[in-house]
């Protein structure tokens, strides 16, 4: 009978695994049955299994619901026109590659999500706009959406998540999904250290050990959430902006199988509204509201001469996120605070222009924007007295997040289309021989390793996808992967590690737990294990105030790393004295140890990067410019789990569509 | 604003294995405690980590009893507030309390099929393993939303 440190151990054999239970894992647990149809009738039998950590109904970023779809391109722009904008946004160096192939992909998957059910806001043909309940035209047949921004569409987007999963499961069916299996390691196979094999996790409900060998693998666990102190610290430390659960397990589990990352240096820092961290898209771009300093300055045009320190990327029509930080973080630095969203006069203003009906709506509209995808934000609002067409709120910029599908692009190295021009060499020294040396290799998604796939915030130097794109590219992945599985009939997986090691591994902080428990009449205080939670404080105070946190009004420098890099060098050593009192512990101490090889590797990549790219997210204060001639190139690195270190090396950047178009309206 | 659960309200989703809260929350925080001895409160939920939650509002929404509430993150919000939703099968309703007693209430769709009516791929073509390698899905421009692009934006190819 299995008990807790005494796991039974379950082994399995598929074709294919996906890990996670996002939106890119919904994507591709949907698009891969009629190729799985197609492929039986060449002879070929595919197996297929997904494992989520949580239920797929609510898991993921978009668990709460959303209130927008981000992107979607329309008929009347160009795959190239969103290329280019996620260029210009992560200050010129991504993938238009990937970028361009996602363009063209993602609204086959938006048009599904309206078929399924998900409410879409529509205007008429006077232009006055109605919620998604109305049953006005498919977008797909031509309706028009109500655009909140050149490439954000309105929706009733409570239910999102829950459309998508009902999607997904029944198209890959229940027998084929199993909820509440948190995979913590890839295994890579016996005979070729650079190919994968398998997976091993356990169970956070039973107490079993789960070892799953597989061909292929998409790992779309997510970005990285934690790693850096909140500025909430109490009860608030859950107050999130990106989801909580987000534990870098994707670019954690991916460097120690061998993958190549890339733009591990760059982070995203939001700008929202403070405490609550609801979301400012609509405010600025639906209801047209301004952001002020204390005096009601507009600090996009008072500071608008700093946009010119960073061409080209501060002179396109709406510059990069993180310059419009920069301008925002001097009023906060010279002492002319709070930062207010100028919800009122926005308000007053909209009264003015809209019919009678649309004012009804107005205020309700507001506040869906919250309740559909940030409710925290409502009870601010509530408990504060705060009713927007009366009195501002303030503004404020969070604690640092990695992820590849918003306004970041850090990630895993994935193969890209071959059909858009992208290079097929690689220009600069130093990358590893056995590395791709083209942005292709074969097959749409994979990684540097042999049958390891990623999609969403797994997917690198991209950016810009959002809930839409993540579900597009896990369907671009999961055709791919039927096609690598069909490719490698006879290549049976060898786990290169024996099942006994994988448990004695996974299990240690159970281990640790029982094994010194008694020692001690505190559980919480004890010399021979640290809790998961003290651990995270711990890595939350390194990066915070060595790594360009927020202690440091996201500043650092050569020396603040140097010693950021040997203290997480100890934490990392620590590590493996976490303890786990129960299963739910086991959890949180496997998701910390993913945060900490998560962290490491941005601050690996931040030293390596000699200029500061992303000004208003982070500074090295030692080098703070922007340097075009030598750091205009993707920083790629690949971890040694020997060794234990990442290995940092630059990848040439090319343009693959015209980036010059940008700036001929919007410079000034 | 962690969630809390009401011990009026709570009946432990009448001694199943798992709880309706259990099976949704996506960080693991909703607990069954079976016989008191975490919570003095015997076959009923809670939170067992209130600062770990991200206020999505999901075991809230599932809650069989409308067992569960949220009360505002006590390091950040006065006291006093609550927002709470009605999820039905095409709508949800919420209802705003002001600390100072303001309160507001809304309505919005969720939803504009039958739950449980999804037919993934009916009425759709099937994949030709012909196209496995190019671009496009297996119903290649069924829904219109496939966007070819101008070729000659592509500049090196």
């Amino acid at each position: 009978m299995a008990e807790f440190g005494n796991p039974e151990v379950v082994q399995e054999e598929v074709d294919i695994l996906l890990i996670g239970g996002g939106m890119a894992c919904c994507g591709a647990a949907y698009e891969i049955g009629p190729w799985l149809d197609a492929a039986k009738k060449e002879g070929v039998d595919i197996k297929v299994k997904l494992v989520d950590k949580a239920a797929m109904d609510r898991s993921g970023a978009v668990a709460q619901g959303l209130s927008a779809i981000n992107t979607y391109i329309g008929s009347e722009q160009d795959p190239a026109d969103y290329a280019r904008m996620v260029s210009n946004d992560l200050m010129g160096i991504t993938r238009d590659d990937l970028a361009y192939d996602l363009g063209r992909h993602v609204d086959e998957s938006v048009h599904l999500f309206e078929e399924w059910g998900l409410p879409i806001w529509k205007t008429d043909e006077n232009g006055e706009r109605f919620d998604g309940s109305k049953g006005m035209t498919p977008l797909k047949d031509g309706g028009k959406p109500v655009r909140s921004g050149k490439w954000q569409i309105m929706i009733n987007g409570e239910s999102y998540k829950w459309i998508v999963a009902e999607a997904a499961k029944k198209a890959l069916g229940m027998d084929n999904i199993q909820e509440r299996i948190f995979i913590v390691k890839l295994v890579n196979d016996k005979n070729d250290k650079n190919r994968i094999a398998g997976a091993v996790g356990f169970s956070t409900r039973e107490h079993q050990l789960v070892v799953i060998k597989a061909k292929a693998i998409l790992l779309a666990a997510g970005g990285c959430v934690n790693i850096f102190r909140p500025r909430s610290v109490g009860e608030g430390q859950g107050r999130a902006w990106y989801p909580v659960w987000n534990a870098g397990s994707t670019y954690a589990m991916a460097a120690e199988a061998g993958a190549e990352l890339t733009m591990m240096e760059n982070r995203f820092v939001p700008t929202r509204f403070k405490d609550g961290y609801g979301p400012v898209g609509a405010w600025f771009l639906l209801f047209k509201s301004k952001a002020t300093n204390a005096f009601g300055e507009v600090y996009m045009d008072r500071n608008k001469e700093m946009l010119d320190d960073y061409p080209p990327y501060g002179q396109a029509a709406v510059p990069a996120s993180c310059l419009r930080n920069h301008l925002m973080l001097k009023e906060m630095k010279e002492g002319r605070g709070p930062i207010w969203m100028d919800t009122v006069t926005a308000l007053a203003n909209l009264r003015e222009t809209l019919t009678p009906r649309e004012v009804k709506h107005l205020e309700a509209e507001a506040w869906e924007d919250f309740l559909d995808m940030c409710i925290g934000q409502c009870g601010i609002w509530a408990g504060e007295n705060i009713e927007p067409e009366k009195k501002n709120s303030e503004l404020m910029p969070t604690e640092p997040y990695l992820l590849g599908s918003h306004s970041g692009c850090c990630g895993i190295w994935t193969s890209g289309p071959d059909d858009v021009g992208a290079p097929t060499e690689e220009t600069e020294a130093g990358v590893p021989d056995h590395l791709p040396k083209g942005w292709n290799w074969g097959y749409r998604g994979m990684t540097t390793v042999s049958g390891l796939f990623t999609a969403g915030d797994g997917v690198g130097a991209s950016g810009h996808k959002f809930s839409s794109g993540s579900h597009a590219e896990g369907r671009m992945a999961a055709k791919a992967m039927v096609k690598y599985v069909m490719d490698n009939q006879d290549y049976s997986p060898e786990l290169d590690t024996d099942v006994d090691s994988l448990m004695e591994e996974i299990y240690r902080p159970v281990r640790n737990y029982l094994e010194h428990k008694d020692y001690t009449t505190a559980i919480d205080v004890n010399p021979n294990y640290i809790t998961p939670r003290m651990l995270q404080f711990r890595l939350q105070k390194i990066m915070d105030e060595y790594v360009a946190g927020v202690a440091t009004y996201y500043t650092t420098n050569e020396h603040m790393l140097n010693l950021a890099e040997q203290k997480l060098e100890m934490l990392k050593e620590d590590a493996l004295k976490m303890r786990a009192k129960d299963l739910h512990e086991l959890l949180r101490a496997w998701e910390n140890y993913h945060r900490i090889l998560t962290a490491e590797a941005h601050m690996k990549h931040i030293q390596f990067r000699e200029e500061s790219r992303y000004p208003g997210f982070y500074y090295r204060m030692d080098k703070n410019f922007v340097d075009e001639e030598n750091w205009k190139c993707f920083v790629n690195s690949i971890y040694d789990k020997e060794t234990k270190t990442y290995n940092c090396f630059k990848r040439a950047h090319v343009d693959i569509v015209d980036k010059s178009k940008l700036f001929k309206a919007g410079s000034h | 604003m962690p969630t809390f659960v009401r011990t009026d309200k709570c009946d432990g989703c009448k001694g199943q294995d798992k709880t309706a809260c259990m099976y949704i929350c996506p960080h693991d925080l909703m607990k069954l405690d079976k016989d008191g001895s975490e919570t003095g409160h015997a076959m009923k939920s809670y939170n067992q980590e209130p600062e770990q939650c991200w206020e999505c509002y999901s075991c809230i929404k599932i809650c069989p009893q409308q067992a569960i509430e949220a009360r505002p993150y006590a390091d950040i919000v006065p006291l006093g507030a609550s927002v709470q939703p009605l999820r039905g099968t095409d709508s949800i309703m919420w209802t705003i309390k002001f600390r100072n007693g303001t309160m507001k209430r809304f309505k919005f769709p969720i939803r504009t099929t039958p739950e449980g009516s999804i037919d993934p791929y009916g009425g759709k073509a099937a994949a030709e393993i012909g196209n496995i390698a190019k671009p496009g899905f297996f119903n290649h421009n069924e829904q219109n939303g496939y966007r070819d692009g101008n070729p000659a934006e592509l500049i090196r190819k």
